[in-house]
């Protein structure tokens, strides 16, 4: 990849079929998950049989945007260029009041590398915020609630 | 089940002329060519003996670069344990009579690559669940990855207990590199004390809270290959033979925000089988030689390979058991961490597997070394391949 090619803007989803509705109610600031009627388990990320059981009657609800922190870490060598102005920053993973695991920041927390467990802890009380990216996609990340 | 142990042996091992960080003196295919050259000198067989190859992806350019004809090609690309998951489906095709002669192989500038103009950046399409869901966030290369597992097994079982685990590990295995003359802990500019306190350890730079640099595996420029044949046809070849026993495999997830428990590894299910058809027990081992990707991924794999219980790894390492002198060899070529890494490292494990157990190894040979394991993990401690190895 040559200079010109390298980015600094951070990656932009690409919706596909399945994922279209998801990010259309994350524009609106709205969080919605699959959820399967047969094995009644909620599920992330969206796909339309359950990876679970299989079946096909599978729908969409929406979250409340509340959950706990399921894990962190907290990222000092950016990953790519366009993290360079980012770091420290807080990758996570959420267990949202649903049932399903989402990947996600962590925002509003003054990270400390050498120490974060004194701002941020698992199991911490989480809620949605969101960041829109670009007009078209808005991306849910999360804070301390 | 049938059981194919002992259909298959390896009878070559060998790396590229030059590995390390060679800034761009070879490409992939030329890392390639040389280690499977360097393979097949070692068997003592030629080229045009090869009738199977197996690499992570591309095995038609491969083949086609080396002018090999395959009759039976496995591209099977599941991440760095590819190359031991490799060796299990080497020891099936043989033991089905796909083929004789299969040329395992691996070679990527890793190093050059990603310092000297080259793309880097995470596989998949734009838009593929991960760039969709996961690289938005910055979840984007193995340290932020598996340091959010890590982060969660220190909530598990104590962040004091896995930070003591860790140490263990990053300081036993730099003592292995610096018996093995390859390892890059030689190159200063790998950055890695020759002798290194659990001191320096723990004061070095910040990666990705909680991995220092020192917990994380070295990214250089290597290739690596091994040969396996039947039983028969090694019999006349330069070198005794090492035995595949037994090898299991397994995945349970791609996305690490898919992994079911980010404490606990494929190896749980891919150990024993491979022990099992291997007619094994841990105790029996005279070696370990376990995938370090970072030092978390070693201690979860004992765990989940089952020689201690989970959350126990930190009492397993305790006083430096893995280190030269210590009652639990591991990784005596001193593993991805200071020994080489070129983004994928199974290789690397068969072959320091095999020179083990043919005593091949110099300062560092495990004494009287007949049986061992090798145990890959893969993509985002995605998948896992368990290899047993040994002596006549």
């Amino acid at each position: 990849m040559t200079q010109q090619q390298r980015t600094t803007a951070k990656p932009i989803p690409m919706p596909t079929p399945e994922t279209k509705f998801y990010w259309e109610k994350c524009q609106q600031h709205e969080l919605w998950v699959r959820k399967c009627n047969e094995c009644s388990q909620t599920y992330f990320y969206p796909r339309d049989i359950c990876p679970n059981c299989f079946s096909r009657d599978t729908e969409w609800i929406q979250c409340s945007g509340k959950g706990t922190l399921h894990t962190f870490a907290v990222v000092v060598r950016p990953p790519h260029r366009a993290w360079m102005e980012d770091v420290p920053f807080v990758v996570a993973m959420v267990d949202i009041e649903e049932g399903c695991r989402i990947p996600t920041n962590l925002v509003e927390v003054d990270p400390d590398p050498s120490n974060p467990g004194e701002t941020i802890r698992v199991g911490m009380p989480v809620e949605v915020v969101w960041d829109d990216r670009t007009d078209k996609i808005t991306i849910p990340m999360f804070r301390p609630a | 089940m049938a059981n194919i142990g002992r259909s298959a042996v390896i009878v070559g091992v060998a790396e590229s002329d030059e590995m390390g960080y060679l800034e761009g003196r070879k490409s992939d295919l030329q890392l390639h060519e040389e280690a499977s050259y360097n393979a097949l000198e070692d068997a003592g067989l030629k080229k045009s003996d090869v009738d199977a190859i197996f690499s992570a992806g591309n095995t038609l350019g491969l083949a086609e670069h080396m002018g090999i004809h395959p009759s039976f090609t496995d591209g099977t690309s599941v991440g760095g344990s590819s190359f031991v998951i490799h060796a299990g489906h080497a020891l099936a095709a043989i033991a089905a009579g796909y083929c004789e002669v299969a040329l395992v192989t691996h070679g990527a500038a890793g190093h050059s690559r990603r310092f000297f103009g080259g793309g880097g950046g995470e596989g998949g399409a734009a838009d593929s669940p991960g760039a969709q869901f996961e690289n938005p966030y910055g979840f984007i290369g193995a340290p932020i990855n598996y340091a959010m597992a890590c982060t969660r097994y220190m909530h598990e079982f104590g962040e004091q207990r896995c930070r003591e685990a860790m140490s263990e590990v990053a300081v036993a295995t730099r003592k292995w590199a610096a018996l093995n003359p390859k390892a890059l802990i030689h190159d200063p500019a790998a950055e890695i004390p020759l002798t290194m306190s659990f001191d320096e350890y723990h004061n070095s730079r910040w990666i990705c809270w909680p991995f220092h640099l020192l917990d994380c595996c070295l990214v250089t420029d290597a290739g690596g290959a091994y040969i396996v044949t039947t039983p028969e046809r090694a019999k006349d070849l330069k070198k005794p033979p090492v035995w595949i026993l037994g090898a299991g495999e397994g995945h349970d997830h791609g996305m690490i925000s898919q992994m079911p428990s980010l404490t606990s590894l494929i190896a749980r299910e891919t150990g024993p089988r491979a022990f099992q058809m291997a007619g094994v027990t841990h105790d029996d081992f005279d070696l370990a030689l376990i995938y370090d990707s970072f030092t978390y991924t070693v201690m979860l794999t004992l765990e989940s390979l089952g020689f201690c219980g989970r959350g126990e790894a930190a009492d397993f390492l305790r006083g430096q058991r893995t280190a030269p002198g210590g009652d639990f060899p591991m990784n005596t070529a001193g593993g991805g961490l200071s020994y080489t890494h070129p983004g994928a490292y199974g290789m690397f494990l068969i072959i320091e597997a095999v020179r083990q157990l043919r005593g091949e190894c110099g300062e560092r040979q495990v004494p009287d070394c007949k049986l061992t394991f090798c145990h890959g993990t893969g993509g985002s401690l995605s998948s896992g391949g368990t290899v047993v190895l040994a002596r006549d």
